[in-house]
């Protein structure tokens, strides 16, 4: 090959080969670029690109919906900036740089790189993104391994210069997790595991694959797929989070209840710290060998090293999926029921009650109806329930039910669920309502762009909760959101909105939907993280998690020591000592 | 350091609401009407109103009762069905029967006692709309002040009346003694509780399950009286914590998002009961409740009452009020329906609450002149000309205008007018001969012993203490302070820190007799100079508090408003040092201290008759046994008291000035 392709192949190396997805994937709101909300000339909500079920379609009740909600309108436009914020330049470790390039890791200090890495999803780093806000302090490089092998290079180097890294995986972190310590002097190096993105071997005698951590979560099940199996990990964000990040995070799939959590469902973890690589010998499918070393690196969230490969339990793809939906009178019966499914221990794959907002919300983005007939269909449909069985529409809720399995079985494990429901009122309401239940929770996120698009912040928190306290959590929290934003000057009423998401035989998962008009308001953001913190306090005096899967961060630090005790937070610092003395992994989450 | 902040911070809504006269439209227009109207009160968040049956459901199916109910019967044997069953009948005995047809026949016979007996009938209605407001968002509690059998009935009146949702109200057993008049309660909303169930479980279960049922899903708002009984004194009583306790309790464990308190002051001009508790007080026990009673009481119609003031306060959010004080998430890791002993923590919050809703209850007190010229006249027992009196009504009404009384002072009448008509008002206690005021003493029916004769003037004294008393909350802390003063004078001492010392121990000495909130001290103490130099009675020069050429009025005014409890605690002390003998029982020592001071009065060494008062023998009790100067042993069946008589001594010497309130004295108590 001539000299002039391979410079060009370098060129390409650092610009594109190593950071495909940034290409095409927003720099200021989430998702891909081809892919977002808008209301067109027509004033008609529609979703562009090719990718989800909704795309290219138009949503005709979106903007009643979101008008009537937020008291927003489409004339009140709030669009991002366009020129990208001033970054402040590298403080580079030139002796550090001088030993990287000897490896042959690729590395860039090209300021959008950078800034990629520079943070999260939360609702302020995308705000100051699309307001052209400087950031204090981004990566001031990112280096891309290739493999275990390069992670253990990078960080001998890091130790021997004194560098700090931060590990980046999918950048979905909603917690301020990627955001880097504005007191941080010392050279920032972003360590993305993106290239590490293989199943290095899959095994079906034992059904696992050992999978490197950098793989993205549909990569990850695409890949399994084509030889038959998934891991049947979906977390809501499995189409951009990494393996890593879930482990880093203690992710929870939205089919946990057949596949587990990921604690479950790993094996056997590696990953490289400033001591050396920590590992088990065997893979074991339990072991009683003193405190499970794992645990330490679950929800270490980038404290201790990096992921670098993992060994992950897999399934055949089953044979049948079903989705189907309930509708309940009131959101206490839909409670109860999903209580006393989990203590039949027969939920499906998937079971979710969401409230009655988030059921309207959902029926906002039902797309136009093609038929005259469909149309019929529907409306004989909503009369049944509010006319004949007498549900209040502004009352009733929805569960949404994914089975899976073989054919025979999803349909009596059916049965069986649906007669449960009928005994707290619940009537069956359909495979359609249920599958738009899941495709919110998919593009909920594009839908906060929208939201931003026209003066309307939005976010979401989660927390874990026992059963008999989960009725009145979600009525506390809400009732405190619109206490504080009445008390911070919100000029609209917020939306606030709930879903019970998960099951377990104790409690509940709880996630929380809460969003609203800002005009008027001088800083939005600030008065969002103050409503945010307030939630958040009721809801731990209301018996509620710190987090359920979306982790502590730096969002939530400050609450760490009540939730874990002055001893526990003790014993993390000591680890913490031991592992990793210079702070090497300084991200200064969690403690 | 008496500042202006801190004492504005415990009162900032001097500012009070008008009132509107109820009856007025009673008299306009017909009661038969009224009682019929259309009443559709809004519930909280819009809930549909519970049937008394659908309730007791509720409550006898809850994880929270058949929890207590299992352990029961494992600790008795008994079966759990039993148990069950008994808990129903408590409920059945417990449980209201509201009935809009019952509280209609109140509306209407009321309507006419009402109008017979009182000139008006006033109630803030700005403190109506905040209560609307509030029934709406939250759970109330309503609190008010209790003084007379009236109150419950009025209370629910007046809701009634301005279409609001009608409360539950606990009530007291002794109630139901009166036939039919118990089950006309019950169905106008009463419910009734057993005055002591101390160890029984179950009844203290089905009991707060009751309450805490009706509170959580806002069926109604919940009444009690946080002073327990009827304040025989017309003094704020110490408030019980039980009932709050359990009404609080949702918050805290995140049942509901907040409960709202509603302290309401119910002033009468004239008490019903005014010469029955007198009698009570000097040992004439109270007559049983009965249906009877209540119709001989009939003569009662045929009097002037004068006004009612009813006064809605303010709602006091729980939640606003615990924020730093209670760490909720303390209720974690406990079941929530499994019955627990409320933790330190909250024990000392809900007991501070309650001194708050109290002190708030009496800030709202409405008082009539005459409550000034009473206090007057009780320092000059002798009797005084009229033109005096009327000169030192006026100048007490400036002073208690400048201490932020409440007072209703007829503004265009003359001050002439408005003396005599209160005389008129209370000629059954004071009377005009020539231009001489007196105390009237009880008219002798026949021969009198001096016994009689001296129990008859106590009977007015009482009488006339308990308007006094109405009085006392402004002044209070003013003129505990004078008295410490007072003190200090002999011992030529008047720096601050010793004054706060004997300050501090007067109010340590009263805090059963007056509401002095735990732990106040300092800021009453602060408070108690803010307005001794406000109104310019002392100045305070540095370390010192000295009174000014014009404080000596105020300053012995006080002194005679607190002697009588003084001399009260005194009598008490010398009664425990001298005469008591070793094995006296809790039983025999209000008879005792009272032929004690009889004798004294007779011997003409004691001139005070509010010793005689029962209260104010239990108070000293109380006081005393707080400060370890008398102990209390059980033997047997018996309560013996054992009285430490030289710290019961050096206490009556504080007391009477003799001994300066020194640290190390009070340490060695």
């Amino acid at each position: 090959p001539s000299l002039l392709l391979l410079l060009t192949l370098t060129k390409l190396t650092n610009c594109f080969l190593f950071s495909p997805r940034q290409e095409i994937m927003k720099w200021n709101g989430w998702g891909y670029s081809d892919s977002k909300f808008l209301f067109n000339k027509k004033g008609q909500a529609e979703f562009t690109g090719k990718r989800y079920r909704l795309s290219g379609m138009t949503l005709p009740s979106l903007q009643d919906w979101f008008e009537n909600t937020f008291g927003a309108s489409v004339k009140h436009k709030s669009p991002p900036v366009l020129n990208a914020s001033v970054v402040p330049p590298p403080r580079l470790n030139e002796a550090f740089v001088e030993n990287l390039k000897a490896t042959g890791i690729p590395f860039s200090n090209e300021a959008e790189d950078r800034v990629f890495r520079a943070h999260g999803h939360c609702l302020h780093e995308i705000f100051a993104l699309r307001e052209g806000k400087k950031f204090e302090r981004v990566p001031d490089m990112v280096v891309w391994p290739n493999c275990h092998n390069d992670v253990v290079k990078i960080v001998e180097l890091a130790c021997k210069h004194n560098v700090c890294l931060i590990p980046y995986g999918g950048g979905t972190s909603v917690t301020s997790a990627l955001e880097c310590p504005p007191e941080e002097t010392r050279c920032i190096v972003s360590l993305d595991t993106s290239q590490m993105n293989r199943i290095l071997w899959l095994d079906e005698n034992n059904l696992v694959a050992h999978v490197e951590a950098g793989i993205i979560g549909q990569d990850l099940e695409r890949l399994l797929n084509e030889s038959g199996y998934c891991t049947g990990h979906e977390p809501d964000s499995m189409e951009f989070s990494s393996l890593g990040g879930w482990v880093a995070t203690r992710a929870s799939g939205m089919k946990k209840n057949v596949y587990g959590n990921i604690e479950d469902l790993v094996i056997h973890i590696k990953a490289v710290t400033p001591r050396g690589v920590i590992e088990k010998s065997c893979q074991g499918p339990r072991t009683s060998t003193g405190p499970d070393i794992h645990h330490f690196i679950l929800g270490s969230e980038g404290t201790l090293g990096v992921v670098t490969e993992v060994t992950m339990k897999i399934r055949p793809i089953p044979e049948y999926q079903k989705y189907g939906s309930v509708v309940f009178p009131k959101f206490e019966a839909g409670v109860a029921c999903l209580r006393e499914v989990a203590k039949q221990r027969c939920a499906p794959a998937s079971i979710r009650l969401m409230d009655n907002k988030q059921f309207h919300f959902g029926h906002a983005l039902k797309p136009q109806v093609s038929s005259i007939f469909t149309h019929f269909v529907e409306g004989l449909k909503k009369f049944y329930i509010t006319k004949l069985k007498g549900f209040d529409p502004h009352q009733l809720v929805v569960a949404t039910l994914l089975f899976e399995g073989d054919r025979e079985r999803v349909l009596q494990h059916e049965k069986q669920v649906y007669d449960i429901a009928a005994t707290f009122g619940g009537l069956a309401a359909g495979e359609d309502n249920g599958q738009r239940g899941y495709l919110l929770t998919f593009v909920i996120a594009y839908l906060r762009d929208l939201g931003m698009d026209y003066c309307v912040v939005a976010e979401s928190f989660e927390t874990s909760v026992p059963w008999d306290r989960v009725l009145d959590l979600c009525q506390n929290v809400k009732e405190r959101i619109i206490r504080e934003c009445k008390e911070r000057g919100v000029q609209f009423q917020p939306l606030t909105s709930c879903r019970v998401t998960q099951t377990y035989d104790s409690g509940a998962c709880i996630y929380f939907y809460f969003a609203f008009n800002y005009r008027g308001l001088a800083d939005p953001v600030h008065t969002y993280e103050q409503v945010e913190h307030a939630a958040r306090e009721e809801i731990l005096a209301n018996g509620g998690s710190l987090s359920h899967h979306h982790g502590v961060g730096k969002l939530r630090k400050e609450w760490m020591k009540d939730s874990i005790s002055n001893v526990g937070v003790g014993m993390l610092k000591s680890v913490k000592e031991y592992v990793d003395p210079e702070n090497i992994f300084g991200n200064r989450n969690l403690l | 350091m008496a500042s202006k902040t801190l004492y504005s911070q415990r009162d900032p809504m001097l500012k009070r609401d008008c009132f509107e006269d109820i009856l007025e439209e009673r008299r306009n227009s017909s009661d038969l009407k009224y009682a019929l109207r259309c009443y559709a009160p809004v519930l909280y968040k819009g809930v549909t109103p519970c049937k008394a049956n659908m309730l007791k459901n509720i409550v006898l199916q809850s994880d929270q009762l058949h929890y207590v109910i299992n352990q029961v019967s494992q600790e008795s044997g008994e079966a759990p069905d039993i148990i069950q069953e008994e808990a129903s009948v408590i409920l059945e005995e417990m449980a209201h029967r509201l009935q809009i047809s019952t509280v209609r026949c109140f509306a209407f016979a009321l309507s006419k006692a009402f109008k017979t007996l009182f000139q008006h009938v006033c109630v803030n209605e700005e403190g109506i709309q905040r209560l609307q407001q509030a029934i709406q968002e939250h759970p109330v509690v309503l609190l008010p002040s209790h003084r007379s059998y009236m109150d419950f009935l009025l209370m629910s009146y007046i809701l009634y009346t301005y279409d609001l949702a009608l409360p539950v109200i606990a009530a007291g057993m002794d109630f139901m003694g009166m036939k039919f008049v118990g089950e006309m309660l019950r169905m106008s909303g009463a419910f009734f509780i057993r005055r002591s169930f101390g160890g029984d479980k179950l009844y203290w279960a089905v009991f707060s399950e009751y309450v805490k049922t009706m509170l959580r899903n806002g069926f109604a708002p919940i009444e009690f009286f946080l002073e327990g009984t009827r304040s025989r004194t017309c003094k704020s009583l110490t408030p019980k914590l039980g009932l709050l306790n359990i009404v609080i309790e949702p918050f805290f464990k995140g049942e509901v998002f907040d409960v709202n308190l509603v302290p309401v002051s119910i002033s009468y001009e004239r008490i019903l009961e005014e010469s029955l508790y007198a009698r009570e007080l000097l040992g004439v026990p109270k007559p049983k409740e009965s249906t009877s009673g209540l119709l001989k009481a009939r003569r009662i119609l045929s009097e002037d009452y004068g006004s009612i003031h009813v006064y809605f306060g303010q709602p006091v959010s729980v939640r606003s009020l615990a924020q730093g004080k209670v760490n909720r998430s303390t209720y974690n890791l406990f079941p929530r329906h499994i019955p627990r002993k409320p933790m330190e923590e909250t024990q000392s919050f809900v007991n501070d609450t309650a001194y708050r809703i109290v002190r708030l209850q009496e800030d709202n007190m409405v008082l009539k002149p005459w409550v000034l010229m009473a206090s007057l006249l009780l320092q000059n027992l002798e009797g005084l000309e009229l033109s005096v009196l009327t000169e030192q009504t006026v100048w007490l009404r400036g002073l208690a205008l400048s201490y932020a009384a409440f007072l209703d002072w007829p503004d265009q009448a003359p001050t002439a007018k408005v003396v005599s008509s209160s005389l008129a008002l209370h000629r059954g206690l004071a009377c005009v001969s020539g231009d001489r005021v007196s105390l009237v003493v009880g008219e002798p029916l026949g021969p009198v012993t001096p016994e009689e004769a001296l129990f008859n003037r106590a009977v007015s004294v009482l009488s006339c203490a308990s308007y006094r008393n109405q009085v006392l909350h402004v002044f209070l802390r003013p003129a505990m302070l004078a008295v410490a003063m007072h003190t200090a004078a002999s011992s030529k001492k008047s720096e601050w820190p010793g004054l706060y010392n004997c300050f501090s121990f007067l109010w340590d000495m009263f805090s059963n007799d007056f509401i002095l909130c735990p732990g106040d001290t300092v800021q009453d103490f602060e408070e108690a100079c803010y307005l001794l130099v406000k109104t310019g009675a002392v100045q305070m020069p540095q370390q010192d508090i000295v009174m000014t050429d014009i404080g000596q009025p105020t300053l012995s005014f006080f002194n005679g408003l607190l002697e009588p409890f003084l001399q009260g605690y005194q009598v008490v002390c010398r009664y425990l040092c001298e005469e008591a003998s070793e094995g006296l029982t809790e039983k025999q020592y209000i008879p005792a201290v009272r032929s004690f001071a009889v004798k004294l009065i007779l011997a003409g060494n004691l001139r005070c008759y509010e010793v005689l008062s029962s209260d104010m023998q239990k108070n000293a009790l109380a006081a005393l046994l707080r400060m370890d100067a008398v102990r209390k042993v059980k033997v047997a069946d018996q309560v013996t008291l054992i009285v430490n008589k030289m710290a019961v001594n050096s206490i009556d010497d504080i007391l009477g000035g003799k001994l300066p309130t020194q640290k190390a004295l009070l340490a060695r108590l």
